[in-house]
């Protein structure tokens, strides 16, 4: 097959009267990390919300590895393999830091259990809660959670909170991650550190990572292609120096 | 390794244990020839109080929906359940009390499960109160059919008294009854702990991130709703058995909202808390109606109201929180089996206090804003403080 992980063609959506997002045609490479930057209110998360299955595009189709997706649920575009992140934090707040990850694993073909073993706690059942709790545990010491895993998920920091969230998206097996703000409301140094893990996470599980993010740093840092977004339609695309130094990017950032 | 791991709790065993007790205390009676007939008949409703009590919290607790349509369940459970074990008694003739009872007790339950997956239907779309008002209604229309149907009695209700299973000598039903609310404990219990309960408890804190995390929500609020209108349905068989006639005013939404109370005063999400009330609000309501006499008895339901008030205030008021804490009965049994595990930091991996939650309600301010069309996103700093305001 094709290196392309993502493709959408013209992809685009009206609300009423208002095209949040129309003729959007990106393309991410295989273990790519994609960065989709735009002033606010550009339509950013609508894109994610559109590749995520939370709304149904109007306009256009998108693929993932050769395969449609445009026009699934929420549930079957996960299985298929796309995870994301929320840019206000959506964890299982009174579930445990651990449970939060398990749940992501809930889907895992090597997990599976039906209602009836769980029910009558047959060896199955023991079997698969001790490989999950594992797996989790793994996971979460990939982005330092291992020692908080038995607090509440609402009492986790804020900057550990997203990591969690990051963790939680792994957990489900993506093959393309996406990311909505990832470092909003971090410190430098916690960024910093982030920008470590998600290149790690890109190496480690042969992950492709679309991030939306306003931190200039971090985008500058770690995306190798970038696209720009501006009252919902592509301004720029390419390499993200390039794009950076483009003066329709500047102006629509910082205005004439 | 190969070797299975197998913890058992002591959390988990008191729920158990509770109506072990509890059947034991019977039998013992019941033996000793102690038993007095209104007593068993207070064990029995103790019993199919808690199979209700439980089985609501399933829905209110863990899955964060509310229901206020539980009579209904037990409804469809006691009409179709009592007709049916009516029919199989002349079928089967008068000596085969317990067959009679468990074949009606699965087709009172199936019937019911049916009407749980009708009322499930609607809860993949509505939310909050709506879905509250839906349910409502579906318990005061069920009532209301069984009251217009000829084959059921009618308005004078269907008469069951060739059912009664306890005799002067031997009444035994309480011990079909605790034996079911057991199987049910194991039942919900084991579900809540395993994989499909942190689906379920996942759906409850946000649905919106465990439909993105491919949960699949819509067979899981299907099977919550199945499973707990089931064992409703088992309830209201037992209910046919105990009275004659069944007469559908039994069901309405007072009954329903005394079975939600029971699950709000023992704690949203805690089973045993569930356990406990639906014993004390059974009792108390035993005690009223057979104590009081005279001018005190025309004043029951003021009592009860006000004993009720008494209780949520005493269970909930923060200047009462150091003396709470010091008896209450989660103190008394973590000071006997968990020692000083109670710590936070020596906590294991299941201790956590995850069941015990306020459902949805925050959840719904917090929802939507990025699937909102005209939000901006807000800058990074404002993130930061904002979220600690709200």
């Amino acid at each position: 097959m094709s290196d392309i992980m993502l493709k959408t063609e013209n992809l685009g959506i009206t609300f009423g009267g208002l095209k949040a997002a129309q003729d959007v045609n990106i393309e991410i490479k295989k273990k790519q990390l994609y960065g989709l930057i735009g002033p606010n209110g550009a339509g950013k998360t609508t894109i994610f919300n559109l590749l995520t299955g939370v709304y149904k595009p109007t306009a256009g189709k998108f693929y993932l590895d050769g395969e449609e997706l445009t026009g699934k649920n929420q549930e079957a575009i996960n299985r298929k393999g796309i995870a994301r992140t929320f840019q206000n934090i959506r964890l299982f707040n009174n579930m445990t830091v651990v449970r939060n990850v398990m749940v992501g694993l809930h889907n895992n073909p090597e997990f599976k259990c039906n209602p009836f073993v769980s029910a009558f706690r047959l060896p199955r059942h023991f079997k698969v809660e001790k490989a999950m709790r594992e797996r989790a545990k793994e996971l979460l010491r990939i982005f330092g959670l291992e020692d908080e895993r038995n607090s509440l998920a609402c009492n986790l920091p804020y900057g550990k909170q997203r990591k969690l969230e990051i963790a939680r998206a792994l957990a489900t097996n993506p093959k393309l991650l996406l990311l909505d703000e990832p470092a909003a409301g971090m410190n430098p140094q916690e960024t910093e550190e982030l920008m470590d893990t998600i290149r790690f996470i890109n190496k480690e599980f042969d992950l492709t990572i679309l991030l939306i993010e306003h931190d200039m740093k971090l985008v500058g840092g770690i995306c190798e292609e970038l696209t720009v977004l501006n009252f919902g339609k592509v301004l720029a695309e390419g390499e993200t120096k390039e794009v950076l130094n483009n003066p329709e990017v500047i102006k629509a950032y910082i205005g004439d | 390794m190969g070797k299975i791991n197998i913890k058992i709790k002591p959390k988990h065993l008191v729920n158990y244990s509770i109506v072990l007790v509890m059947l034991l205390i019977g039998v013992v009676m019941l033996e000793t020839g102690n038993l007095r007939p209104s007593i068993a008949q207070l064990f029995t409703q103790i019993g199919y109080s808690i199979i209700l009590a439980v089985s609501l919290n399933f829905v209110v607790g863990f899955l964060g929906e509310l229901s206020l349509g539980h009579a209904g369940f037990m409804c469809v459970g006691a009409y179709i359940g009592g007709l049916s074990a009516v029919m199989l008694k002349q079928a089967l003739g008068a000596s085969a009390k317990l067959p009679v009872l468990v074949i009606a007790m699965l087709i009172g339950g199936l019937s019911a499960a049916v009407f749980g997956f009708v009322i499930g239907l609607p809860s993949l779309r509505l939310k909050g109160d709506y879905l509250a008002i839906v349910t409502l209604a579906f318990g005061e229309i069920v009532r209301n059919v069984f009251m217009n149907q000829k084959i059921f009695g009618g308005a004078r209700g269907l008469t069951t008294g060739s059912l009664t299973y306890d005799t002067r000598r031997a009444p035994t039903l309480f011990i079909v009854t605790f034996i079911v609310a057991l199987v049910m404990l194991i039942i919900i219990q084991n579900i809540v702990r395993s994989k499909h309960g942190r689906a379920i408890t996942a759906i409850r804190d946000n649905e919106i991130a465990a439909k993105a995390m491919g949960i699949n929500v819509t067979f899981y609020k299907l099977f919550v709703f199945i499973v707990a209108a089931f064992f409703a349905g088992c309830a209201g068989v037992i209910y046919a058995h105990t009275t004659t006639p069944v007469l559908y005013t039994f069901f309405s939404y007072n009954y329903s909202i005394e079975i939600l109370v029971m699950v709000v005063l023992g704690g949203m999400g805690s089973i045993t808390g569930s356990i406990f009330s639906a014993m004390f609000i059974t009792i108390v309501n035993f005690m009223l109606q057979s104590q009081l006499s005279g001018d005190l008895a025309s004043l029951r339901n003021l009592i009860y109201a006000v004993i009720l008030i008494v209780v949520v205030v005493f269970s909930n008021a923060p200047a009462l929180k150091s003396f709470r804490e010091k008896y209450s009965l989660g103190a008394l049994f973590a000071k006997l089996f968990r020692g000083k595990l109670s710590d936070p930091a020596k906590r294991k991996d299941d201790e956590a206090k995850w069941d015990r939650v306020p459902t949805k309600i925050k959840m719904d301010a917090l929802l939507s804003t990025d699937l909102n069309v005209d939000y901006t996103p807000a800058r990074p700093e404002d993130l930061n403080g904002g979220k600690e305001g709200k």
